[in-house]
């Protein structure tokens, strides 16, 4: 029926290798088709973050290399690839090397996870969710060793800040998520995405799954580092922070898993609260890979939103933002999970 | 626990050097911070970057080539620093100025406000971090620059103000663009209101922060809208009036709070004055000469000269020690910007280094000023 792409292409393989062969390459195959998702997604992010600035601050944005300007960020990125690695002779030179992996592993491994469309997802398994948050965590130390390896000042005080912001907003998100977890009932991505076939959870939880949705996007904004909660590389105080020392390839992997951050953070958004690759009312159903449209779009709009808070508003100050959290989000949260529980346990929701 | 604490651990208060070359110190200004973990213990400004020995290079210049230099002080009030020098030698030569000309610069001096102004409320949303209002300030400030280009010639440095006069007469399209612009900025102004200042994360920002009390403002010699900021009533177009401000009705804006609020909301408030005044102005520019005739080579008489005009920045003094040649034989600015920024360390005790920035922009420096 569907399009068997993937069942020839594995059907191809074992005609000339053997069981094990074939399972090896099929996995460097995806692994290689992600990053090559990686690379687009970041810069295809980077461009539409900077055309989106275009449009908000009374200008045009990049609109010279290649239509619309798309070929900008690859031009960008060239010469980020061609540029030197360069380094201060103080800093701690292996953890300095190796913090850029982490970010952007962690980044690659939460893309797994994400359902592009019914068809297109790397690694669907039944702990989906509690994955997701755990392996999302790890990026923190990434960023966390860039600032400590630096040695630098400003690095390490953005670092530190991010060690004070990260796992803050972590417990938020987390939370937001369980929230949404409690009404679902299950952790695999594509149940809770087929769960929704009825109506999105935005709809079918009332106002728990509202609340929840703006938590979620508040705390999400955190984690991905962007204004307002821009603290660790605040520009007109720390420089760059944590990356200031960062050139060339370094700085762009760096660059890079930040778009892809936020691109995760919109995609869980999506699957959570408006239904993943559903499309309303099923209207386009039957049509093989029509899911990677909406999904697109859908993901598209929460990125609009994130994109629209950074060109708005100002940043906050570290002890607001942890009044933030720890003070009005947390308490909140709680309390919504509790009133989410109710909900299920009473059968109120749609 | 806590004995356990702070005997293991140990705290210490460390150096971080903000600048010369960083992002939010406006320019090349170099600031010593003392920290404690994010905390500010002690700021200390180390100037003189971009010393460029105006004062001296004045003593070896005629009093018409030293409004040139006077642009390169305040690059944003070029035209009141320019304006300073004419009236001083206008004053010490009685050379008496017709009312056209007195008016011109009234709204030359304006327009110059509203331009530095503009600027600066870009660059104070940019240092709390909403990077928009730079590009929305700019609207504004290109319409201004444009209006200046038409007349002087240029848009930054204006030069527009000689001894006894004006360089060139107004452009024909100069009341037609003021209309304009009075026009588009009146709509425009509480659309920043709507952008930044009814912002919850900005007012939480900078309300209660910074603060200053009036009796410390007056110590610290601060001046125009940092001090109006502390309830200081110190406005020189209202103490001791020149060209045409003794014919505008305007209000001197002044708030009592003394936080970086307070001096927001006076940039603000003068923002409107100075429309105002441009009202008034804009269709009742008297005919008449746009330059008065002077000698070739100007010699002030022995004697000690002063001159204060409200820059945008606020009181911009000149002082001239004449022994009668046609070089000054000693000349003194007194830059505004230096005596606001002295109190920079008293405002900050105790705050964040994000605070820091967000002061440091309420004070508005611009570094040439200060270094002279």
């Amino acid at each position: 029926m569907v399009l068997n792409i993937f069942t020839d292409i594995h059907n191809l393989l074992l005609e000339y290798m053997s069981e094990e062969a074939t399972h090896i390459t099929e996995l460097i195959l995806i692994a290689a088709a992600y990053l090559g998702i990686f690379a687009i997604l970041g810069l295809l992010l980077v461009w539409l973050e900077r055309r989106v600035a275009g449009f908000f601050q009374l200008r045009l944005g990049p609109n010279r290399v290649g239509p619309f300007g798309l070929f900008q960020t690859i031009a960008d990125a060239l010469k980020l690839v061609s540029k030197e690695l360069t380094g201060t002779v103080k800093a701690d030179s292996q953890l300095y090397r190796i913090a850029p992996y982490f970010v952007i592993t962690t980044a690659l491994m939460s893309l797994a996870l994400i359902p592009f469309s019914q068809e297109i997802q790397a690694f669907d398994i039944n702990i989906g969710l509690f994955f997701l948050t755990s392996v999302s965590s790890i990026g923190v130390i990434g960023i966390f060793l860039a600032g400590w390896a630096s040695n630098n000042k400003y690095s390490l005080i953005g670092g530190m800040r991010t060690g004070i912001q990260m796992i803050s907003y972590e417990l938020s998100v987390g939370m937001a998520i369980v929230t949404m977890v409690v009404l679902a009932g299950t952790l695999q991505i594509s149940e809770i995405i087929e769960l929704q076939k009825d109506g999105w959870f935005i709809f079918q939880g009332h106002i728990p799954a509202v609340i929840a949705f703006m938590i979620f996007m508040i705390a999400g904004t955190a984690e991905s580092n962007r204004v307002p909660f821009d603290l660790v590389e605040a520009e007109s105080e720390l420089g760059a922070g944590f990356h200031t020392e960062y050139s060339g390839m370094n700085f762009a992997y760096y660059f890079l898993a930040e778009f892809v951050n936020m691109f995760i953070i919109a995609s869980i958004a999506v699957v959570l609260f408006f239904g993943g690759w559903l499309s309303p009312f099923g209207i386009t159903d039957a049509i093989p890979f029509a899911g990677l449209f909406w999904f697109t779009i859908k993901v598209i709009g929460v990125i609009f939103l994130f994109m629209w808070f950074r060109w708005t508003f100002p940043r906050f100050r570290i002890d607001q933002l942890l009044t933030l959290e720890w003070k009005y989000l947390l308490p909140i949260n709680m309390v919504n999970i509790v009133l989410m529980a109710l909900m299920v346990w009473l059968g109120l929701t749609l | 626990m806590e004995e356990f604490l702070t005997d293991q651990l140990k705290t210490q208060e460390y150096f971080l050097n903000m600048g010369p070359q960083h992002p939010a110190t406006h320019g090349v200004l170099r600031l010593l911070l003392k920290l404690d973990g994010e905390i500010i213990r002690n700021v200390d400004m180390d100037l003189g970057f971009i010393h460029r020995s105006i004062e001296k290079m004045c003593e070896r210049n005629t009093y018409k080539q030293i409004i040139h230099l006077t642009d390169r002080l305040d690059y944003l009030s070029s035209h009141m620093n320019n304006e300073a020098v004419c009236l001083l030698v206008e004053k010490a030569l009685n050379i008496e100025v017709s009312d056209r000309i007195k008016v011109i610069r009234t709204m030359m001096d304006e327009l110059t406000r509203i331009s530095s102004h503009v600027l600066w409320w870009g660059v104070m949303g940019m240092d709390i971090g909403a990077l928009t209002t730079f590009m929305y300030g700019f609207r504004e400030r290109e319409m201004i620059n444009d209006i200046f280009e038409e007349t002087c010639g240029a848009r930054l440095t204006m030069n527009y103000n000689v001894i006894g006069g004006l360089r060139y007469d107004l452009h024909e399209n100069f009341v037609k663009r003021v209309k304009e612009f009075i026009k588009h900025f009146k709509k425009k102004l509480p659309e920043y209101d709507k952008l930044l200042t009814n912002n919850v994360i900005f007012r939480k920002r900078i309300e209660g922060v910074g603060y200053i009390s009036e009796k410390d403002a007056v110590a610290y010699g601060l001046n125009g809208p940092t001090a109006r900021g502390s309830g200081i009533s110190c406005d020189i177009r209202k103490i001791h009036p020149y060209s045409a401000y003794d014919r505008v009705d305007f209000e001197e804006a002044i708030f009592t709070e003394g936080d970086s609020y307070a001096r927001y909301k006076v940039r603000i408030q003068e923002m409107w004055q100075s429309l105002s005044i441009l009202e008034q102005l804009v269709d009742k520019i008297p005919e008449g000469e746009y330059r008065v005739k002077t000698k070739a080579v100007i010699k002030l008489p022995e004697g000690d000269y002063l001159q204060r005009v409200e820059a945008a920045r606020g009181d911009f003094g000149i002082f001239v020690k004449s022994t009668g040649q046609k070089f000054p034989y000693r000349v003194k600015f007194r830059s505004p910007g230096f005596a606001n920024l002295t109190a920079l360390n008293k405002m900050t005790q105790g705050l964040k280094i994000a605070d820091l920035v967000a002061v440091l922009s309420t004070i508005d420096i611009v570094v040439p000023d200060i270094d002279r």
